[in-house]
């Protein structure tokens, strides 16, 4: 009797869990998904609400305590008084970004295809000088820029200072801030570049090369285009964070390079003014995502995932 | 902290506890005869926030800091992290703000800022304890009572110092005047100013011919204008905080504004620095030490106490430069060194105070200034 019943209810069971399974098969990426998803609405959505809700607050100058007024004016505020910063920050952050793909697109491509058995070193030695922290490399070009360095003297002696220098000096221009930028956010550039060309087969340049393409042609139809998706993340990579950098401004540059960078870190550091300083991040970040949308739409989305 | 009470310990608190009760008179002679207690004070680490350039070096050591780690068996961890008064100030205030601790005992801020008085206000800051800082009766008549803190109770000063022009005499020739800093052609680009809204402002309004001590509308724009000129020009490469020191001593700056000990400090790196009072007249401040919220006390009064025997006091303020707010300390740096007793900037001569302007306090609590101000300094 017992047994009958086990072994009626037995298979019946394993249906059951069968059907569980089956019955939420389609859950399962989204279960796999939650840790990220949980992460990301913890440590993002929640902070970025707090900023938006804190860019809407008016601020007591005394005890520092910020009230919820709706000031939207806090935004108006902004960008009529930092406009000048803002265009800036994306003028620097795309000249460096350009220059950063000029010089890491040939140093990917060499190490890539020439490299051999030397290519992580290489790669090391494209990452070497960031196992020093940011701030210090930056320092370390202010004494090389320095207005009695080695670099000024020699620009100096070939009469080219004030070509790419302002005043006699490199230091303190806007040359000095946007190299600082190129820079410290070449690596961005360079490593998914690597990653895009290594990934190319080789037969395939070998098969243009065949059909009579010239090594130009080759370049243009083929590498190029199998390299976009490194294109794209390096420059993403790139031109985000510089866009918000303030350090190579402030360590480099004057007041008349400051970018809207500097300006959040001062509103947010030295002046506690949160409410202006949350109301410049969200239109900092609104812009990018504007530009960022844009570009990756003219370069194709696809281009992204390779 | 690891330290745990002995029985003896707490039968002799007891026996002077009950001495105490017993004869309420015999509290303060007791403490004042005893010192500080070493059961308080043993196996603490005391953290000092400060600026640079601002304490005696020898031998990359601290000599000053080195002789109260001894004498009352403490770690010094002194930290040189004070660049200017409102972007430490910034760094500070938020957990201030929450009640929780900065991992400071001592910091040292500006009369010259809002800040001092905004600590006291908001009572971010512990009260001194008077029991062991009998050296307290040091400090010199004209500071013990400032309008923020009018008793002295929340604040000791630390040192005081002139705003001026220093200039590099071997890249340049004297610059005397703040009209010359600013429109020098030699001088263009080679110039920073003060982002501390008091220090510039008090000499370029000297230089306007307008009272910084009395502000009013039309004498702060007028300098704010004359900065804004000298910046549009490129005569005025950056403001800065003490970081000047470095482009100075690098020789990228040949003039700036900056505070009196300093270029004194950095003739070890560079010794064509000279500092000068403007023509029209030069800043004076003081910096105040303090105790932050959750700091020890204590352990903090100990060491004001320490640096106010006149015979520290004179060895940390020969070496910085600037002026000692110590009774006393004269007379002993007239035996151990003679040329700093002598020296105007850490003793002022009567006819060099005469030159020398406070700023005005209530105009450092405009926040249309303040506006008007962030706004020239680029953020």
């Amino acid at each position: 009797m017992a047994e009958a019943a086990g072994g009626l209810t037995a298979p019946a069971g394993r249906a059951h869990a069968g059907g569980l399974i089956h019955r939420h098969r389609s859950l399962t990426p989204y279960l796999l998904l939650a840790p990220g998803l949980a992460f990301l609405a913890l440590f993002f959505l929640v902070p970025l609400g707090f900023l938006a809700h804190q860019s809407l607050e008016t601020q007591n100058p005394i005890d520092f305590t910020n009230s919820f007024t709706w000031a939207w004016h806090n935004y108006s505020d902004a960008l009529s008084t930092y406009d000048a910063q803002l265009i800036r920050s994306f003028e620097y952050a795309a000249i460096a970004t350009a220059i950063a793909l000029l010089l890491s697109y040939p140093l990917a491509y060499w190490i890539a295809f020439r490299g051999g058995r030397w290519k992580n070193l290489f790669l090391l030695m494209i990452i070497a000088p960031f196992f020093v922290t940011y701030l210090i490399r930056t320092l370390a070009w202010e004494t090389i820029l320095s207005d009695q360095g080695p670099v000024v003297h020699f620009l100096r002696y070939v009469h080219l200072i004030n070509v790419i220098g302002d005043n006699d000096r490199l230091l303190a221009t806007p040359t000095a801030v946007v190299a600082g930028i190129t820079y410290n956010f070449l690596p961005f550039m360079a490593l998914p570049l690597y990653v895009a060309l290594e990934q190319i087969d080789p037969r395939l340049i070998e098969a243009g090369q065949d059909l009579y393409a010239s090594k130009v042609r080759t370049f243009l139809h083929v590498t190029l285009p199998l390299s976009m998706p490194g294109v794209l993340a390096g420059t993403l990579l790139t031109f985000i964070p510089a866009a918000g950098d303030f350090i190579n401004a402030q360590l480099l540059g004057t007041p008349k390079q400051y970018m809207i960078g500097n300006v959040i870190q001062s509103k947010f550091l030295a002046l506690t003014d949160y409410p202006s300083a949350a109301a410049l991040s969200l239109i900092l970040m609104a812009v990018i995502l504007v530009m960022v949308a844009v570009y990756v739409r003219v370069l194709g989305t696809e281009k992204l995932t390779g | 902290m690891t330290d745990s009470l002995t029985r003896s310990d707490l039968l002799r608190r007891a026996a002077v506890g009950g001495a105490a009760l017993a004869f309420p008179g015999t509290l303060a002679a007791l403490a004042r005869a005893a010192g500080p207690d070493p059961n308080k004070l043993r196996g603490k680490t005391f953290v000092f926030s400060n600026w640079p350039l601002y304490i005696d070096v020898k031998a990359h050591r601290h000599p000053s800091l080195d002789q109260f780690s001894k004498k009352y068996g403490v770690k010094v961890r002194y930290i040189e992290d004070i660049n200017d008064n409102d972007s430490f100030f910034g760094k500070i205030q938020a957990q201030l703000r929450r009640g929780q601790s900065i991992g400071r005992d001592l910091i040292v801020m500006t009369d010259n800022s809002p800040y001092p008085a905004l600590l006291v206000k908001n009572k971010w800051v512990e009260k001194l304890d008077k029991s062991v800082l009998p050296n307290s009766k040091n400090l010199v008549p004209g500071l013990r009572h400032p309008a923020w803190d009018p008793n002295r109770d929340y604040s000791l000063p630390w040192v005081s110092g002139l705003d001026g022009i220093g200039y590099n005499a071997k890249l340049t020739k004297p610059v005397t005047t703040v009209d010359q800093l600013f429109t020098d052609k030699r001088l263009k680009g080679k110039v920073t100013l003060l982002n501390e809204m008091a220090d510039t402002m008090t000499l370029v309004m000297l230089s306007n011919g307008d009272d910084p001590a009395k502000v009013d509308d039309a004498s702060f724009d007028r300098a704010l204008k004359k900065i804004q000129k000298a910046v549009k020009s490129g005569q005025v490469r950056q403001f800065t905080g003490n970081d000047y020191s470095g482009l100075m001593a690098k020789g990228d700056v040949w003039a700036a504004f900056v505070w009196s000990g300093d270029m004194v400090q950095l003739h070890a790196d560079n010794k064509y620095l000279r500092f000068v009072i403007p023509k029209s007249g030069g800043g004076i401040w003081t910096d105040n030490m303090m105790i932050p919220k959750h700091g020890d006390a204590y352990l903090a009064s100990v060491y004001m106490n320490f640096v106010y025997d006149p015979k520290i006091a004179a060895e940390i303020d020969g070496y910085v430069n600037y002026i000692c707010d110590v009774q006393g300390a004269a007379k002993v740096l007239q035996k151990t060194d003679p040329a700093a007793a002598k020296n105007p900037l850490i003793f002022p001569t009567p006819a060099m105070l005469k030159q020398l302007h406070q700023f005005d306090p209530v105009a450092l609590f405009n926040p249309d200034y303040k506006q008007k101000w962030q706004k020239l300094l680029g953020a």
